[in-house]
């Protein structure tokens, strides 16, 4: 059964080809066994999923089983889950259980879904490489020893490996879209606004956006219908309809324009990289689509807005962590000011700490101007560019990284590791949503696809990668773990 | 802008992270080097451009100003490192 696509499981759950109960014990069986392998799991919950489980086949038996009842996925251990550890990847938060359920995992149980556990993940989502967890280092499972991409590294991970047929993640600056790309899968990257923040802990709020993990885009689009919408808790929600992103899958792409950004086939980009992409959208061509060279001439500030803004709101967001009221605190303080410094230097690790000196740092008094205001300014530039070019096209294309996936230990000088996030990141400074589709496979490595489109157009998105995966089986591929039967 | 040894430390304390002077010169090095890519932005012409806080530039929404909270006094002090009486322990702050 772990071979089977989401959409694939929620047919047999339907046609009563197995119960959630199976299909839950068969995938708890095969993360025991594997997840040792590649430690995408920090927090496994066999008996909330058994619980579960039992609840949806028992709902399906009254006759009250929705789309999703019954099917098992998993969450980034940065969503709150009552009476569940969340720990961010942070050893602030390794003793924290959240009081309360984030609205996604509200809107995920009300969907009857179950979830199988919490997954690994850079510390506080600051990462490309999962390597920044307080748990250890994710491997990506096409190949040991690369990494699984970040920082929703063990969701992504998780889903390769056929541990769970989804997962959710969270993308502030291409966490969602380049692990989905490491390691052969489908990831959306909502519109700012379309996912509640609620009880996802924050790292950057006018960034951070939940999103669904898995094997194909219509398996993202059962997902993204269940846990978008309006949420007066989260006040930057968008107060909009949320369609049925699953209807328009099917509608053919004659007559659509693609846009090719030329800033994102430059230096620096991979050659097998640029044919595997360059070759998905002579597959575009063939379906009907006509294609054009855009230019979005603000692409080269992205990375540097985004490393003033991001962990600007980072500092201020981790502010909380005091050793006061939840989280780590350290033994024995002498006074407050001791107990504030140390709880925070020993909860911490080196990434987050970075990032909190660097956005304290510009904000501080005699620096906010040059630095924080004038991020924000070249942010509307950058968003302008994505408007403009929208003016032209439906959607752009181009590698969601410039590289497959890397050794793990590779990337030792934080600056080397941010510049890797040159395609996905000025996506979450304009707020649109993206998508990585699996595009190919060089040297044992997957490459993905990054399909653009303008804010809330996430069911054509869905249609786009959809169409590309009726016409190609790159998401179909599957490294040896997954095709491990046990 | 280039970042001294002083700024680390005064950043470090305005932020509560207790770093020692070893520590302070680690971060300083990667900081000088994310500071010099960042300082990039600077050779932008930015001049009437206004910032850009939110991608879809919604205002803050308001609410009556009602009760909607029941008291959890108890669910959220479980997760705390001390507490007693309700209260939340902290090294005496007032002799």
């Amino acid at each position: 059964m772990h071979d089977k696509t989401l959409t694939e499981l929620a047919a047999s759950l339907s046609a009563g080809e197995c119960s959630s109960r199976e299909l839950t014990e068969s995938l708890l069986t095969r993360i025991d066994r594997l997840d040792g392998e590649i430690n995408s799991f920090i927090t496994v919950t066999p008996e909330q999923a058994l619980a579960a489980a039992d609840a949806a086949d028992a709902a399906r038996a009254r006759g009250e089983a929705g789309p999703l009842t019954g099917v098992p996925l998993a969450l980034k251990d940065i969503f709150c889950t009552t009476g569940v550890k969340t720990s961010a990847g942070s050893k602030m938060l390794d003793n924290f259980v959240a009081p309360y359920d984030a609205t996604v995992v509200e809107k995920l149980k009300a969907a009857g879904t179950v979830s199988l556990g919490k997954t690994n993940m850079d510390e506080f989502a600051m990462g490309s490489s999962n390597e920044n967890s307080f748990y250890g280092p994710v491997k990506n499972p096409w190949d040991g020893t690369a990494v699984p991409g970040g920082s929703s590294g063990g969701s992504a991970a998780a889903v390769a490996a056929g541990l769970v047929p989804a997962a959710m993640g969270t993308d502030t600056g291409g966490s969602i879209r380049q692990p989905a790309a490491f390691c052969g899968i489908t990831g959306l990257k909502p519109t700012y606004g379309r996912v509640s923040r609620y009880g996802i802990i924050a790292y950057a709020s006018s960034l951070d956006q939940a999103g669904p993990m898995a094997r194909t885009a219509a398996d993202c689009a059962h997902l993204l219908g269940a846990i978008a919408g309006h949420d007066l808790r989260d006040s930057t929600s968008v107060a909009r309809g949320v369609p049925d992103y699953t209807a328009e899958l099917d509608a053919p792409l004659s007559g659509l324009k693609i846009g090719l950004p030329k800033e994102y086939f430059g230096e620096g980009l991979d050659a097998d990289v640029e044919q595997a992409v360059r070759e998905a959208i002579r597959v575009y061509e063939s379906l009907g689509a006509t294609v054009r060279e855009v230019s979005l001439p603000h692409t080269h500030y992205a990375i540097p807005a985004y490393y003033v803004i991001a962990p600007a709101e980072a500092s201020s967001n981790l502010a909380r962590y005091d050793g006061v009221r939840f989280g780590h605190r350290c033994d024995a303080p002498a006074d407050l000011t001791d107990l504030y410094k140390r709880s925070r230097a020993e909860g911490f690790g080196e990434e987050v700490q970075r990032r909190i000196l660097m956005g304290t740092h510009t904000l501080s008094e005699g620096f906010f101007d040059a630095y924080y205001k004038k991020a924000q300014q070249v942010r509307r530039l950058i968003r302008q560019d994505f408007l403009h070019a929208f003016d032209e096209v439906d959607v752009l294309m181009g590698p969601a990284s410039p590289t497959p996936a890397f050794d793990l230990g590779a990337k030792k000088d934080p600056v080397s590791m941010y510049l890797q996030d040159i395609y996905t990141i000025a996506i979450n400074l304009a707020g649109i949503p993206g998508i990585s589709v699996p595009a190919g496979i060089v040297n044992g490595r997957p490459v993905g696809l990054q399909i653009l489109g303008t804010h809330f157009a996430e069911a054509r998105l869905l249609n786009v990668a959809h169409q590309f995966q009726q016409a190609t089986d790159w998401h179909l591929r599957r490294p040896a773990l997954a095709e491990e039967s046990l | 802008m280039a970042l001294e040894h002083a700024d680390v430390l005064r950043a470090a304390h305005l932020a509560r992270l207790g770093l020692n002077d070893d520590e302070a010169a680690h971060y300083l090095d990667d900081l000088g080097r994310i500071l010099a890519m960042v300082d990039q932005l600077q050779a932008l012409d930015t001049e009437g451009v206004a910032p850009l806080a939110h991608p879809l530039e919604t205002t803050q929404r308001l609410r009556a100003d009602e009760v909607t909270e029941a008291d959890q006094r108890e669910a959220f002090q479980r997760c705390a490192p001390a507490v007693e009486q309700g209260l939340y322990l902290v090294p005496r702050v007032v002799e």
